[in-house]
Parts: C-alpha cells; sequence; structure tokens
C-alpha cells in the first residue's frame, strides 16, 4: 500500500505513529480453530442483529444479541436447536452457508460477529457491503468454492473438533485434517490493513492536502 | 476520483453525504476520540427517521433508546455544524424521500449514506451507495471512502407496461428473475424505454431496490426528466452555478458503444402486479401464479423449506385469498405522493376491511402537505384510513409500528426477512396497488379484478 504523498512527508510520519499507537482491531495473521456450523443460505443482516439492537449509540452488547431471534425464545430462553447454543461447537471461525450477510449495511452485524469472539467468517459468496463492514473492523471474510464449502460443512458434521487454519499472509484456509487448502481473494490494500490492525481514516487523514485541492475544481 | 492506489480501492470524493440517527453515532464517537473535525459541514445533510414515531411527533419520544440517538444526531449536528432536519423540523422525512425532494441530490454526485438504500440516488444518474458506520466516520473525516470499482451490468426493459404493473413491480420482477445475490459485486444502469417514460418517482422506486438483487448501486442515465425534476429546488444549484451544473450534466450519458460486464434484457409487457411468498425479496412472482416448488427455485430445499415454513405457506399455493392483517404503505421504496395517489385511486368510493390494520406512511412533509392539498386524505379518511407523520415506520418497525409475531402484512416497503417488521412478522412485499386491493378486501388480491380504470 502507497502511503508516498512527497507533498506530505510530515503527515506519514505522523500517520504511522499514530496508528502504532491505535490500532483499530485485532490483527489478523494465521488463525488456527474449530468452526461454528450454520449451512443455512443467504443469511441476512437483520438475522444477525436485529433493528431493535441498532438503537445503542455505543459499540457495547453486540456480541449478546448476535442471532438474537434465531437463539433465543421471546421470553429470553435459548432456543436449544440453535447452533450457538450447542456446546459441541465452537470457535473463532463461523462458516455460512451462501449468500452470507445480504441486506441491510449495518456494520453492527460486522460488530456483533466480533464482539461475540468470531474473527473469521467462512462462505460461498458474501454480499458486498457485509464483506466491506468486516473488512474495515476486523473480521475476516473468506469465499471459498461451494465444493469446498460443502467438505468443510461435512467436515465439522464428522468431528466438531476438526480445525481449519486460515493464513492471511499466504491467502490460504487449510482443512487440517486432510490437509485439504483453497486460496481466496483479498485486495492486497485490506490484507495489509488487517495484518497490521489498521484503518483507512488514518490514510484518508495523510492525504487531506490532496482531498482539499481535490474539492476545489468540482462542478456540483 | 482522488486518487488510485496500486492494487487497493480508488480514493473517491463524495459530493453529497447524508446522514441518520442510527449509524452515525458511533462515527461521531470515532471522530472525537480522534479529535478530528467534520471537512465539509457543508456537504452533509442529517434527518432523523428511522426511530421517530410516526403519531404525535410533537410529544417527547417515548422510548428512552430512540430518544436518545435522535438527541445524539441531533448533537452531533449541531457541534459539527452539519444541517440537521430532526423530528418536528419541516424538512424532516425518511433520508432518500427528502434528499431528492430539496435538491440535495444531483445527477453525476456521488452520494453516500449509513443505509443500503442509498441506491435510491442513482435514479438521478448519481453513483450513490449505502456504508458501514466505520465509512460514515472515514467520510466524515476525509470527504473520501475508498472503494474499489465494481463490475457494471446493464438491465434493459423494454415494452409497454400492463395495465396495474407500477415501477415496483419491474423491481420486484428483476429481482425475481436475479435472485437475492444475482447482482452482488455489479453496479446496475437500468435502461430501456420503460425507465426513459418512467417518471423520476417511479426511477427512484426501482434504483431503491438494486441492493435487494445484491448491486451495489443502480443508476438511470439522466435526462430531460430528471433535469426538470432538479431544477430550482432548494438545494440545486442556481443562477451561473446552475448553468455550469447543467453543462456538466449534459455530459453524463452512457456511451453508444460501452461494454458492460453483464447485459440482460426483459421485456416490460410481460411483468405482473408482484407479491413475494418467501422471506428475501427474491422470492416474489406474479400475484397469479402459485408458489414455486423447491425444484424450480435457485439454492437449497432445506432454506426454501424454512423460509416457507416462517411464511406459513406451502409449494403450488396462490397468493389469492391469503389473509391480510396489516397492510403499510410507505417507506422510501413507495412513501412519495404517486404511491399514495395510486393507493388512493383504488380505495376511492370503497372501504378498508374490518380485519386490516393499516398504515399510510408519508415519506416526508412535502409528501404528506401534498396528499392533504390534492384532496388525497379526504377521500382516504372517507374510506376508513388515517395519514400517519413521516418515518421509515413498519419497514424495519424501530419504532412501535411492529407487527406482531404470526401476523401477516402486505408492505409497500422492501425487505421481507424473517422479523424484519417485528420479531415473527410475516411480509408480503408489493405496489401500492396490490397493498390498497389488500387493505380494501382483507385478503391477497389482484388490484385489476378490483378497478376498470386506475389514475
Amino acid at each position: 500500500m502507497s502511503l508516498v504523498n512527497t507533498k506530505a512527508k510530515n503527515y506519514r510520519l505522523w500517520t504511522i505513529d499514530y496508528r502504532l499507537k491505535n490500532m483499530a482491531y485485532d490483527k489478523f495473521n494465521i488463525l488456527r480453530s474449530t468452526a461454528v456450523p450454520l449451512p443455512i443460505e443467504n443469511i441476512d443482516t437483520d438475522q444477525i442483529i436485529p433493528a431493535r439492537f441498532l438503537k445503542a449509540t455505543e459499540r457495547v452488547g453486540f456480541g449478546d444479541n448476535l442471532f438474537r431471534d434465531w437463539r433465543y425464545n421471546a421470553d429470553n430462553t435459548p432456543k436449544q436447536d440453535f447452533v450457538l447454543n450447542n456446546p459441541t461447537y465452537k470457535g473463532k471461525i463461523l462458516v455460512g452457508g451462501k449468500n452470507f450477510g445480504s441486506g441491510s449495511s449495518r456494520e453492527h452485524a460486522a460488530w456483533a460477529i466480533y464482539d461475540y469472539g468470531f474473527r473469521c467468517v467462512v462462505s460461498s459468496f458474501f454480499a458486498d457491503i457485509f464483506r466491506n463492514n468486516c473488512l474495515n473492523i476486523g473480521v475476516l471474510p473468506v469465499q471459498v468454492s461451494a465444493e469446498f464449502a460443502e467438505k468443510i460443512f461435512a467436515a465439522i458434521h464428522t468431528d466438531p473438533n476438526t480445525e481449519l487454519e486460515i493464513n492471511l499472509p499466504e491467502q490460504t484456509i487449510t482443512l487440517l485434517s486432510t490437509g485439504e487448502k483453497e486460496t481466496f481473494d483479498i485486495s492486497p490494500y485490506k490484507k495489509d490493513n488487517m495484518i497490521n490492525g489498521f484503518d483507512d481514516i488514518d490514510y484518508l487523514q495523510s492525504i487531506k492536502p490532496e482531498i482539499e485541492e481535490f474539492a476545489l475544481h468540482l462542478p456540483i | 476520483m482522488v486518487r488510485k492506489i496500486e492494487g487497493g480501492p480508488d480514493v473517491l470524493f463524495i459530493d453529497r453525504h447524508l446522514i441518520h440517527e442510527v449509524t452515525s453515532p458511533v462515527a461521531f464517537l470515532g471522530l472525537k476520540s480522534r479529535g478530528i473535525k467534520v471537512l465539509y459541514p457543508e456537504r452533509t445533510f442529517a434527518t432523523a427517521d428511522h426511530n421517530t414515531p410516526t403519531i404525535n411527533q410533537h410529544l417527547p419520544v417515548a422510548d428512552p433508546l430512540s430518544a436518545n440517538q435522535l438527541q445524539a444526531l441531533e448533537s452531533n449536528s449541531n457541534e459539527y455544524g452539519i444541517s440537521h432536519w430532526g423530528l418536528g423540523h419541516q424538512k424532516n422525512g425518511i433520508v432518500h424521500v427528502v434528499g431528492p425532494e430539496y435538491g440535495i441530490t444531483q445527477p453525476g454526485a456521488t452520494i453516500v449514506c449509513g443505509d443500503s438504500h442509498t441506491s435510491t440516488h442513482g435514479a438521478f444518474g448519481a453513483i450513490a451507495f449505502g456504508i458501514g458506520t466505520s465509512e460514515v466516520e472515514m467520510v466524515l473525516a476525509s470527504q473520501c471512502i475508498m472503494q474499489p470499482k465494481p463490475k457494471k451490468m446493464r438491465i434493459n426493459v423494454n415494452g409497454k407496461l400492463g395495465f396495474g404493473v407500477t415501477p415496483k413491480d419491474v423491481a420486484l420482477f428483476i429481482i425475481s428473475q436475479l435472485t437475492t445475490s444475482g447482482a452482488t459485486g455489479y453496479f446496475v444502469e437500468y435502461a430501456g424505454d420503460v425507465f426513459e417514460n418512467m417518471s423520476m418517482e417511479g426511477r427512484m422506486t426501482v434504483c431503491n431496490l438494486s441492493i435487494e438483487m445484491g448491486a451495489r448501486g443502480g443508476m438511470i442515465a439522466p435526462d430531460e426528466t430528471t433535469i426538470n425534476y432538479v431544477k430550482g429546488r432548494e438545494f440545486s444549484p442556481k443562477g451561473e452555478a446552475w448553468d455550469k451544473a447543467l453543462a456538466y450534466y449534459k455530459t453524463l450519458k452512457t456511451d453508444a458503444d460501452a461494454v458492460f460486464d453483464k447485459e440482460l434484457t426483459f421485456d416490460g409487457a410481460a411483468i405482473e402486479p408482484m407479491i413475494t411468498y418467501g422471506t428475501n425479496p427474491g422470492m416474489g412472482m406474479g400475484i397469479s401464479h402459485d408458489i414455486p416448488d423447491a425444484a424450480h427455485t435457485e439454492g437449497g430445499a432445506a432454506t426454501y423449506a424454512k423460509s416457507l415454513g416462517y411464511m406459513g405457506f406451502h409449494e403450488g399455493e396462490s397468493m389469492i385469498g391469503k389473509p391480510v392483517d396489516f397492510v403499510f404503505v410507505g417507506s422510501c421504496t413507495n412513501g412519495r405522493i404517486e404511491d399514495f395517489r395510486a393507493f388512493t385511486s383504488l380505495v376511492k368510493g370503497k372501504h378498508k376491511a374490518a380485519n386490516v390494520t393499516a398504515w399510510l406512511v408519508p415519506g416526508s412533509h412535502i409528501v404528506e402537505s401534498q396528499i392533504k392539498e390534492e384532496g388525497l386524505l379526504a377521500i382516504l379518511n372517507e374510506a376508513g384510513f388515517e395519514l400517519r407523520q413521516p418515518g421509515c415506520s413498519a419497514c424495519l418497525a424501530m419504532n412501535d409500528d411492529k407487527v406482531p409475531a404470526g401476523k401477516y402484512a402486505v408492505s409497500t416497503s422492501n425487505r421481507n426477512f424473517e422479523g424484519r417488521q417485528g420479531p415473527g412478522a410475516r411480509t408480503m412485499l408489493a405496489s401500492p396497488l396490490v397493498a390498497a386491493a389488500a387493505a380494501v378486501t382483507g385478503v391477497v388480491t389482484d388490484p385489476r379484478t378490483l378497478i376498470e380504470e386506475l389514475v
């Protein structure tokens, strides 16, 4: 990622120092963990975090409300058949069905996933805005082929303690029980951010003079 | 575009930033903790819409969490010098309704908002899309966003729309063909004579729903219709600035030889009034059809069974005659004056069914006033309907307009996900005409059977 802006050398130094002090989220390098399976397609962000929990003015309590209405009855007793209430399945990786995160742009959905304890979501297809939100807050979305997703679900079904290894620098996801792996896509820029725990605001602040110059010449 | 990053996203300057009370508080907290100000407050506009009650807006908001969020928007706006149209303000309304009404939305502008239906503004040929809270913070701080270039899709619809078929039906039809993920990764352009002949409000309805097939944004090329709408609105450029802007708008058309990553064409005359039967906006069909069986739908059988099970519907059933408990007319999809004209034209001379609770929620005070001035309110009241005050309301039920568990709602909004309109609520998405037909018969009804000539 290029931070080079010859007109603003002092901004660059400020930015690096600022970033070292203000990492936005946990750095992501290599994650080795068991995984929680949720083989439902088209999981939308209303399911991930229902609208009534968007009334918060701070990022607090979102982990408790992850998948709230699938997880708890109206009287707040846990639904026995929902995977998050089943102690057999645990881990830092969530494996979801295709088209994960569709619908509303609420970043709160990504917060709920992160605050619950997941650091990676695996699916054969992600909705755009959700994928972006995850990348911005430290949840790594790993898109695999439909076939590999099936293999992962089958492996977890056979052995809930089976582990996956997500290697961000190499961009690989490996099913450790068999050694099968796939590579996944991520833009070099976002990859660099996630490895270092950086966010975009620091970068944008560093090029502020360029932005202000640009704004002087706009038609509307 | 301000700058291109090798191997990364482009730095895109945002001409207009719309904010509301739900996705901005944490963004402002971020600014505070970094000690940064809003870079261009004059390019930022705030309205309160998601949490607001739609009756008794003159009274203090009862729900403390909602009140707190509304207060946060007001304090943050005042602190950073941003125009704020809160509850009770004359300009208050749903963000994607008031933006165009006041001329904030302009052709060719880059427009973002922490709300996925920001795609609505693409109807003006604007590059408009929804963003998450972290990006709201980015735009407040730097007026820029990091955006990778999306793929391009063109959807052509040609032919004359049938009797009783509205822009909402065109959109639901397209989504039913593409599915809820069919346009993910694409920015869509809608083209063809159906869109050329469509009013601005109709175009807004269609572009609004682009996100429901996964598209980041949807656009319609600006033309004379667009320019006539935009000219003279409060925040539209004036005088010399207008001449300069107009010259710019005229450059905004798609090249005749433009190549798209994907291109689809549909016959407008084949579209019927639509209704959804499942739990995502792609699960819709012509109202006269039967619910398809799993083999004829995209996706897994287990997920399909779960969806129909939630709705209490079965494969092969007709939707006609299905019971309706609630009817909601409103939202950023269909909360504008043309939608209320359509609804009113069908219910005129008839009466609301006794078993139906109807929530008619205008998208803004301008829409509310027009409903009254045009005499529509009198007709609605005569037919047993009350008009509420502007807000997002039952679209996502963050306020008190919640559909109870197990109840069926025909809704002119944009999402029928499980629990969207209230935990356990069962939503059927439709046009204002289908909603009107349901409202007066108390069951799902083809509007074409109810009226000979519709306005």
